[in-house]
């Protein structure tokens, strides 16, 4: 057991270090988009001693490698700083969209990653039967239409014509939670369209690629009923794929959900960060990329622990 | 005393009504003359009463609106003001001094009432007295000049710098604030008017810029940059009769086109800006859904720099612009929604505008001007993207296939959206482009076709021009000036290095529930971007 | 390949002269109809990904109607907002879109394939150093970094497949990875790895056979996202540029009409539900042939 904790221990280490160098990648990346703040606020016909006011006044005139150190002197001191477009708050600004991008997240993964386990094995049981077919055509056809597709025709149906849910989530500090499970209802159908498949497939393929192994034939033999041969013998060693893939799509639902949150007005982190890389406002991409980065890490040592601790063998190699 | 005022006003009235009957009265006497006069907003009421009683406004009630043009990145600071959603919350909360009304003229606002010196030199903005900001501070004289030089001087960060640039002097004499020009200017209001221009709180003479304490008829209850506002009345405001009709408004920012569309639709808001030109045939047919279209001023322009070859053959020029089609350009880039333009930047919402001077899509003579040119067969390159107008692409494909019924091979680069008017415009050859609506001539004129300018981003210098621009500011006789601007246009279409197929229109939509009155301001979108105030909930 | 893997044992059963070619045409026409229609499917995108300009008197950019123009005998499926013929623009879709997605997926998996299987196999520094590099490109939210490195670089389609291919390999590779890694502790990799064998000889014939269907499943997945990667990225200004014809883009730009219950602007998005069924179809077929499983297990 203290192998794993010095395991996990070791993972959050470099986790650390992970961060760090996304850091300095987002931070050079930024410093390396055309055009700075101070042009990007000023837009078409900024003169040039208006943009180096106002670069002065952002401090954006002192070098670059100052620059990062004092940022990261300010994250050390629990201070993320303020937004140079709007010079508002970082920790403020973030809280609110981060709580939303969460809550969001959650919904849409409390629905899909029972769904996705349990729709992936009953395919992989009654593999090529018509149910396995039709699970297959459904959510392909789900996957394959773009976010936005399905957000306008969830949309049109949900929204203009019957009424059932708003076309805008609508989201206050104080809004209930029943009213907020009303407002995301849609933002979140259209993201599980886009990861059940994804799971589903990757859940079917993995138990079916361990139906071939030698102790589920045994199984078989001893005439166990197919049912319990996939939930005994098979899931369990299936664990490690599907762990990764359930962290893949939760890291997904976090991150990747910019399209979503435009479309629905959904006041999340990845429209700040996307406005925020087009505004070069460093000091908020910093602070959302961190955010990701974070999550992600987080996500992936989970998925990792699972692994090793399902698979003897990973976890005393010899 | 009260019977005296009523008297006075009813006069005053009159003599205006008489004189915006008259013809020959332009606006720019109707400003001098309201100026003179000392016209207070209580008179400025009385006189656009007409339009009020036909089209009975409602106050009270919630308005939903829903605007594009926000990001998560807008804030308070006017100066760095470049987009609708931050221009329309300004005006709800701060004042101006100056307001364009909905018929274009020049209404005072924080200013009662303004003169000039005779020669235009020196104008004196009389404040208004007894205004309170939003956090109980008294609104003083200091607080218009630090909101003024906030514009101006070495570190000044704002947009409008240029703007504000002929100003030399501006101090304090009583309730008064002196504006001192450089040069004489008889549109020196019209600069007030400009939507970077906000009334702010001041301490030790520098402005509050990021308070969101202001002088408008409402509170900002609720700001979350690129999410939403929330506005509701003030209920101490000095504006007559609250200068708002709906009670409180929720202002959401919805930058993509289909859930605008479909947020109108299904009911979610009451109002929104821009519809999307593409859908628009069908919008118009949905049942409870009004389209609110004005002409404006806003030019499509393709600038060619005149020091570039082949731009700096005139006859080349004119073989573009003869076979650029501009009525395609209206049907096809702006669904209908635009006014043929003719190749010169001001447009038919300024009374000196030339309707008679036309630029004909003639292909045998535009081939006779190519060869002329010498440059037949040539290849050029048109820098083109969606952030220098919406459709740009698609009309740099349109210019594409006409131009090469000339001989003309058009490579179109698409270039990246950021940093476009940093890297491409001003900077490329030849590129897609566009002005926004100014409120006078000489701010268009002024800032991109003087010789001088830096942002003349044609290159053009011509001397009459250059002339003729600088006479017309101070010219006080209207319709020697209106015939110096018409000459200036002719010029500019004929010998100037910019291709304007058509002017734009402001277009919104709005919900059954929602009156907008019969006349609606220009300038901006969205009434000016006062409709927070003047559209009401029916 | 994987047919390959079961087709010795066939083949001695059945009459040695038969050929290779006439093997796998036996298995198509054994195939289930699924899997036929994959085939079918592919085949005519291919086809007309080919041929597309032959398809149609129109060239792909070509004005040549009024905008919006319904449906009708000049204009099959009406045209676009620029007066542009929609069937020509679905046609070459094929082409810019089917090709740019394709060859961003080969790509992406040859990077991360190859990445994947010699870090499972040398379990040391490579892997240590492969897996950190790939913890941190994949820490940095995708859709981000590639508007950024799109910016950077430019939005030419070189650049857009070399982006995504990259990004995309990254999410290959720990796959790849995590499947070899259970094929690598297993005793008859050690025993190859113990008589000697080569990295090369060891991934072709020792994992690479038991890693396959994962990563064929991956893979109909993958194709499948980089179209709605692309889509995602035309949707925030960034992708396959105009004029150029791409499904992703053409649903984008006449979402509008969407609203009023026009189905013009969904048939791309249908192509490309179509093409993704399609793969995924074969890949299923792949994948239960590679199994060793046989119906009635």
């Amino acid at each position: 057991m203290n192998r794993i904790l010095l395991m996990i221990l070791q993972r959050f280490g470099l986790g650390l270090l992970t961060l760090f160098v996304v850091s300095i990648i987002i931070f050079v990346g930024v410093e390396f988009l055309p055009g700075d703040i101070a042009e990007a606020l000023l837009g078409q016909g900024a003169s040039p001693e208006n943009v180096a006011a106002l670069r002065h006044e952002l401090g954006l005139d002192r070098p670059a490698h100052i620059r990062y150190i004092d940022w990261w002197a300010g994250v050390l001191q629990g201070d993320l700083g303020t937004s140079l477009a709007n010079r508002r708050d970082i920790a403020e600004l973030i809280t609110f969209r981060l709580s939303n991008t969460l809550f969001l997240a959650l919904t849409a993964a409390a629905i899909s990653v029972p769904l996705a386990i349990l729709f992936g094995i009953l395919a992989a049981l009654y593999r090529n039967s018509a149910y396995d077919r039709s699970v297959n055509v459904i959510t392909l056809g789900a996957v394959s239409a773009p976010e936005f597709l399905t957000a306008y025709v969830l949309i049109l149906y949900f929204s203009v014509k019957l009424g059932w849910f708003p076309s805008l989530s609508n989201i206050d500090q104080d809004t209930s939670f029943i009213d907020k499970l009303h407002q995301v209802a849609l933002p979140a159908i259209t993201l599980m369209g886009v990861i059940l498949a994804y799971m589903m497939r990757m859940v079917r393929a993995s138990i079916i690629n361990l139906l071939a192994s030698a102790y589920i034939e045994m199984a078989h033999l001893k005439g166990m009923p197919k049912f319990r041969v996939i939930v005994k013998h098979a899931l369990p060693n299936a664990w490690a794929p599907i762990a990764n893939i359930i962290a893949i799509s939760l890291a997904y639902l976090v991150v990747g959900v910019v399209v979503v949150e435009v479309v629905f007005i959904y006041p999340g982190l990845g429209q700040l960060m996307v406005d925020s890389v087009s505004n070069r406002d460093i000091p908020v991409v910093q602070a959302c990329s961190m955010i990701f980065a974070g999550t992600y890490i987080l996500l992936n040592l989970t998925a990792d622990i699972v692994s090793i601790c399902t698979n003897p063998r990973l976890l005393h190699p010899k | 005393m009260k019977k005296s005022k009523i008297e006075q006003i009813i006069h005053q009235d009159i003599i205006l009504k008489q004189a915006l009957s008259d013809p020959r009265v332009t606006r720019r006497d109707f400003l001098a003359f309201t100026g003179a006069m000392g016209m207070t907003a209580t008179m400025g009421g009385a006189l656009w009463s007409n339009r009020a009683l036909a089209a009975t406004p409602k106050r009270g009630g919630h308005m939903v609106s829903g605007l594009n043009d926000a990001n998560t990145g807008d804030s308070l600071d006017c100066g760095l003001f470049n987009a609708t959603y931050m221009i329309c919350i300004s005006r709800a909360f701060r004042d101006s001094l100056v307001n364009v009304g909905q018929d274009n003229s020049m209404e005072p606002a924080l200013a009662e009432s303004w003169e000039a010196s005779p020669d235009a030199k020196v104008w004196r903005f009389n404040i208004r007295q007894g205004v309170e900001f939003h956090n109980g501070k008294s609104l003083t004289t200091d607080d218009v000049v630090a909101s003024i030089n906030k514009h101006r001087g070495e570190d000044s960060t704002s947009y409008a710098k240029g703007v504000f640039s002929g100003i030399s002097d501006v101090r304090v004499d009583g309730n008064t604030v002196v504006v001192e020009l450089a040069d004489g200017n008889a549109d020196a209001p019209a600069l007030f008017t400009d939507y970077h221009f906000n009334i702010m709180p001041s301490k030790d003479g520098v402005a509050e810029s990021l308070s969101s304490a202001g002088t408008g008829p409402y509170l900002l209850k609720e700001y979350n940059p690129g999410v939403k506002t929330v506005l509701e009345r003030n209920p101490n405001t000095w504006h007559p009769d609250g200068g708002a009709l709906a009670d409180s408004h929720e202002v959401l920012a919805i930058l993509d086109d289909t859930a605008r569309q479909s947020a109108l639709i299904s009911g979610s808001v009451d109002v929104i800006n821009r519809p999307a030109l593409k859908g628009i045939a069908r919008l118009k047919n949905v049942k409870g859904v009004n389209i609110v279209d004005v002409a404006s001023n806003l030019a499509f322009t393709h600038p060619m720099r005149m020091d570039v070859t082949p731009f700096d053959n005139m006859d080349f020029r004119t073989a573009l612009k003869l076979s650029t089609p501009r009525q395609e350009f209206i049907d096809k880039v702006l669904f209908g929604y635009g006014a043929i333009g003719n190749d010169q930047p001001l447009g038919p919402g300024f009374g000196s505008y030339d309707a008679d001077l036309n630029v004909e899509y003639d292909l045998d003579k535009a081939k006779h001007h190519l060869k002329k040119s010498g440059h037949e067969g040539v290849t050029i390159d048109l820098s083109a993207s969606n952030t220098s107008y919406g459709g740009a692409m698609d009309a740099a494909q349109l210019f594409q296939q006409h131009w090469a019924k000339i001989g003309v091979n058009t490579n179109i680069i698409q270039e990246p959206q950021d940093g476009y008017w940093n890297n491409v415009w001003n900077v490329k050859p030849f590129c897609t482009c566009y002005w926004g609506a100014r409120p006078v001539e000489d701010m268009i004129l002024s800032i991109a076709y003087l010789s001088s300018s830096p942002w003349n981003d044609t290159v053009i210098k011509n001397d009459r021009v250059d002339e003729l621009v600088v006479a017309a500011r101070g010219e006080l006789d209207a319709a020697k000036r209106k015939a110096m601007y018409q000459e200036v246009q002719h010029i500019i279409s004929k010998e100037g290095g910019t291709i304007i197929p058509a002017f734009g229109t402001d277009v919104a939509a709005t919900r059954d529930t929602v009156g907008v009155g019969d006349q609606i301001g220009g300038g901006w979108e969205m009434d000016g971007g006062h409709y927070l105030k003047r559209w009401w909930k029916a | 390949m994987s047919s390959n893997d079961i087709s010795p044992l066939e083949a001695q059963v059945n009459r040695p002269q038969r050929t290779r070619l006439q093997n796998a045409l036996r298995e198509i026409l054994k195939a289930p109809i699924t899997a036929k229609f994959g085939m079918l499917v592919i085949l005519t995108y291919g086809f007309v990904a080919i041929f597309a300009p032959f398809l149609t008197p129109y060239s792909e950019t070509e004005i040549v109607g009024p905008e919006f123009d319904v449906w009708g005998d000049e204009f099959i499926l009406g045209t676009d907002g620029l007066g542009r013929d929609m069937l020509t623009r679905l046609l070459f879709g094929a082409r810019n879109t089917v090709g740019i997605a394709f060859i961003t997926t080969v790509l992406a998996f040859v990077i991360g394939g190859i990445m994947g299987l010699l870090a499972a196999i040398y379990t040391g520094w490579f892997d240590q150093i492969a897996s950190r590099v790939v913890d941190v490109l994949m820490a940095i939210p995708q859709l981000i970094f590639a508007l950024m490195l799109l910016t950077i670089f430019g939005t030419s389609i070189p650049i857009l497949i070399i982006v995504i291919a990259t990004l995309d390999a990254t999410r290959i590779f720990r796959v790849t990875r995590a499947v070899s890694l259970n094929v690598v502790v297993l005793d008859y990799f050690e025993a190859a790895r113990l008589r000697g064998e080569r990295i090369f000889w060891l991934c072709i014939r020792e994992i690479l056979p038991n890693i396959t269907a994962p990563l064929l499943a991956e893979f109909g997945l993958r194709f499948c996202f980089v179209f709605l990667m692309i889509a995602a990225l035309s949707f925030l200004g960034l992708g396959i540029q105009p004029p150029t014809a791409d499904w992703g883009s053409m649903v984008r730009e006449n979402a509008v009409l969407i609203t009023y219950g026009d189905i013009t602007p969904i048939l791309p998005a249908i192509a490309i539900a179509i093409l993704t069924l399609g793969v995924n179809f074969l890949v299923d077929w792949f994948l239960h042939k590679s199994s060793g499983l046989k119906d009635g297990h």
